[in-house]
């Protein structure tokens, strides 16, 4: 994503309505989304630059509001790098789960006007519209109509782009930020496209530009007119027939409405590798107590539980367990992790990287639950239910396990973390 | 070594020592079955966990002992024809003859074979055929799961004269007293065997009229060991270490609702419903005065219903449990009539039969916990 913003152009001067006939397919896309969120409850911060992301040595950003983007600062890049570019900037450390539910309320918004929809990423999703046009009216004017009502509802802005194909109008909505609309006509495809860098084209990464670049292949429209066989030739036959049917508008990949999350995880890469096995079980809980409230915001329950460990060595090792039935609850998979890890004999090794994920997901509140016989009827997880409600009112950290409670322990450590929201701020 | 026995007896003894073989042998000679020919012929066999050894009738010419693939002799002597069978060692080797076969099988040296574990102290004994049929019916709701090897095992405990198993996997606990004769009247004592090891054995001694049961005490002989005796065999099996779950406090003392069905027609539409339930999802069971209606599966999925007669006593109530367990459980009551008592739809039922006369204290109970159904 992070060379895909370099492309961001400002909208399109305004003018008359562009001719939307025979483009169905809305791409919409949360503006800076996770700062966006952030800066609902920190309204203080607006026009100031805002970077979410990993607060450690081994961080990386999340997010940047565009504030923070006109210093160079793009998500995927370090953390400390990002510093560096940016002094100024005030870093948050992300909450997931926050992002989870704004962006559970915006699918929702989508899935009302048509069940076509298709997210790509918690703040980006591909609509198919063309039959919702009895009912609602023109591609264009349903796309402002969500725009009106995620500003309305969530009170955040995005960029919604109008297009025949999946692929133009993610390219449309990427040069129509922030908190635009732009309309690709069917047949204006090729004076859209062709101008374009050969970066715009997915699949084209940074190895295949270099490849494009040195064939002479600058643009869209150099790639277009290159002849196909030639193309096959130097990049093999799949890309090579990909690439020269999008150059010219075609990609014929219908909108999927897709099934829910596969799986819900969460990682941590060490400040310092660590190898005392009593500190990583407390990385582990850490984690998953961020899995289990993940799970329980998004209401889903997994029955497969992994744990991913990463010696200082850089080898990793992804240990699995299927339980008999699907859980939601941070406890259940904190005891599983901490199995698996004891399984996996890497005591004392150092690890550089734990991480901790929940697969085979079902919806929670549709799966019958077997309890055991001596399961009090207010046992974990209603303690956890009730931790959920209020870390939801208070905030990530107001409530948690005592093990995560140590005043000497250095919350700066965590790359990709953030429990603490306050911390960063 | 040379001896003649009959083959029926040779290939029981052997087939019913085989059972204790390990399956993958720690050390080499425990692969081995041990023979001991003196007065009677001795079969022994040892995983360290678990030892068998039958003594039998035999026709001795010369005593002595060998070690032989205990496998390799199982499948040997399943496959004699009906004959008498002459053992004899020759050097090394022993050589088996049964009419015109005849075999030559390496031997392993016998001096290397470990002491089988001594009996511990016996304490009591009780009819096999009873003692068999109560570890079935409670061995059915151990765990299967060894990451918790405590489930794995069926409670044994001896107060006087009675003997309560109970074993449970969490989600349903089978409980059954029973009668014995102890040696002393004062006899008193818990162990925890391993369900499995228990099931078997008890099955495979039902040859005696009587199971004698070997208890060991702390610090006296056989330690941390269970026997078992009967008809010429013996078994020992190590037991399982760890606190049972306190098992008493999870059957209910009173209840809310008590209703009847036929055991047989029952177990039929509980496996005809359950056709539909997938893995996991529970056959809900609604009582109402005269019938129990069965259903199982969603409007997402296949569905099933069907409804049978039923005595309900209290209010109608709906309740849900894992089919699999459910019907553990009804084939484990030994009983035309089964009976559930609940409380509430959320709480542990007591599945039984109907007792002999009302108010008698039933002999087995197998308690199941209801599954939570969403929303």
């Amino acid at each position: 994503m992070s060379r895909k913003q370099q492309l961001h152009r400002p909208g399109p001067p305004p003018g008359p309505p562009a001719d939307d006939t025979g483009c169905g397919i809305l791409h919409v896309d949360m503006d800076a989304f996770f700062v966006s969120v952030e800066l609902l409850e920190r309204p203080d911060l607006r026009g100031r630059p805002v970077i979410v992301g990993g607060t450690g040595g081994r961080g990386v950003v999340a997010a940047a509001s565009y504030e923070a983007r006109a210093f160079g600062v793009h998500s995927a890049m370090p953390m400390s790098r990002a510093r560096r570019l940016c002094p100024r900037a005030v870093v948050l450390p992300p909450r997931h789960g926050v992002y989870a539910r704004v962006s559970a309320a915006v699918m929702e918004i989508f899935r009302s006007i048509t069940p076509l929809v298709e997210p790509l990423a918690l703040d980006e999703a591909f609509l198919d519209v063309s039959g919702a046009r009895r009912l609602l009216g023109r591609p264009a004017r349903i796309g402002g109509l969500i725009r009106e009502q995620v500003a309305e509802q969530q009170g955040i802005t995005c960029s919604v782009g109008v297009a025949s194909t999946k692929f133009l109008a993610k390219l449309a909505s990427t040069r129509c930020k922030p908190d635009g609309l732009l309309v690709v006509p069917a047949d204006r495809t090729v004076d859209f496209l062709h101008p374009l860098p050969v970066a715009a084209l997915w699949g084209v990464g940074e190895r295949t530009e270099e490849q494009l670049r040195r064939l002479g292949l600058k643009t869209v429209g150099d790639l277009a007119r290159f002849p196909p066989d030639a193309l096959r030739r130097e990049l093999g036959n799949a890309l090579g027939d990909h690439l020269h049917e999008l150059a010219w508008g075609r990609d014929p990949r219908p909108v999927t409405p897709s099934a829910p999350d596969k799986s819900i995880g969460a990682e941590e890469t060490f400040e310092r590798d660590i190898g005392d096995p009593e500190r990583i079980r407390r990385e582990l809980l850490r984690l998953s107590e961020r899995v289990g409230a993940r799970l329980r915001a998004a209401g889903q329950a997994g029955r497969t539980i992994s744990v991913k460990l990463r010696t200082a060595e850089f080898r990793t090792f992804t240990r699995a367990r299927t339980l008999r039935e699907p859980t939601d609850l941070s406890r259940v998979i904190y005891i599983t992790a901490c199995e698996l890890y004891a399984a996996a004999g890497l005591h004392g090794v150092r690890l550089r990287l734990v991480g901790v994920r929940v697969e085979n997901l079902v919806p929670a509140g549709r799966t019958p639950r077997q309890p055991a016989l001596d399961e009090p009827e207010n046992g974990w997880r209603e303690a956890e239910r009730a931790m959920d409600q209020v870390t939801r009112r208070f905030g990530r950290g107001a409530v948690r396990p005592a093990a995560l409670v140590d005043p000497r322990h250095d919350h700066g450590d965590r790359g990709d973390g953030g429990d603490d929201r306050d911390r960063g701020a | 070594m040379k001896f003649r026995i009959d083959r029926d007896a040779l290939a029981d003894a052997v087939a019913w020592t085989a059972r204790s073989l390990p399956q993958r042998p720690p050390v080499p000679v425990l692969a081995g079955m041990h023979i001991e020919a003196g007065d009677r012929l001795k079969l022994s066999a040892f995983d360290y966990e678990v030892s068998a050894q039958v003594t039998t009738d035999i026709d001795v010419e010369e005593e002595g002992t060998a070690l032989v693939s205990g496998r390799l002799l199982a499948e040997i002597c399943r496959s004699l024809p009906p004959q008498p069978v002459e053992v004899t060692t020759d050097g090394a080797k022993v050589m088996l003859r049964c009419g015109s076969a005849k075999f030559t099988l390496l031997t392993m040296p016998v001096e290397d074979y470990p002491s089988l574990p001594d009996m511990p102290p016996a304490a009591g004994a009780v009819g096999s055929d009873e003692f068999a049929a109560a570890v079935a019916q409670v061995a059915i709701a151990a765990g299967r799961d060894d990451t918790i090897p405590m489930l794995t095992g069926v409670r044994v405990e001896i107060e006087g004269e009675t003997v309560t198993l109970a074993s449970t996997d969490r989600y349903r606990l089978a409980v059954r007293e029973l009668h014995w004769k102890p040696e002393r009247p004062d006899f008193s004592a818990v162990a925890l065997v391993p369900a499995r090891t228990l099931a078997d054995t008890a099955k495979s001694l039902t040859t005696g009229a009587e199971v004698s049961i070997a208890l060991g005490g702390a610090g006296g002989t056989g330690e941390g060991m269970i026997g078992f005796s009967g008809g010429g065999r013996r078994t020992t099996s190590r037991l399982l270490d760890g606190d049972f779950v306190k098992y008493r406090s999870l059957l209910p003392s009173e209840y809310a609702g008590l209703a009847e069905v036929q055991t047989g027609p029952f177990i039929e539409a509980v496996k005809r419903v359950s056709l539909v339930a997938e893995r996991n999802t529970p056959v809900r069971l609604s009582f109402s005065q005269g019938e129990v209606v069965l259903e199982a599966g969603t409007g997402d999925e296949a569905q099933a219903v069907e409804a049978l007669e039923a005595t309900l006593e209290g209010e109608d109530i709906n309740i849900a449990f894992n089919h699999t367990f459910l019907l553990d459980g009804l084939a484990a009551i030994g009983s035309d009539v089964a009976r559930l008592s609940f409380t509430t739809p959320t709480k542990p039922a007591v599945l039984t039969g109907k007792p002999p006369e009302e108010g008698a204290n039933p002999s087995y109970r197998y308690l199941i916990m209801p599954v939570r159904l969403s929303g």
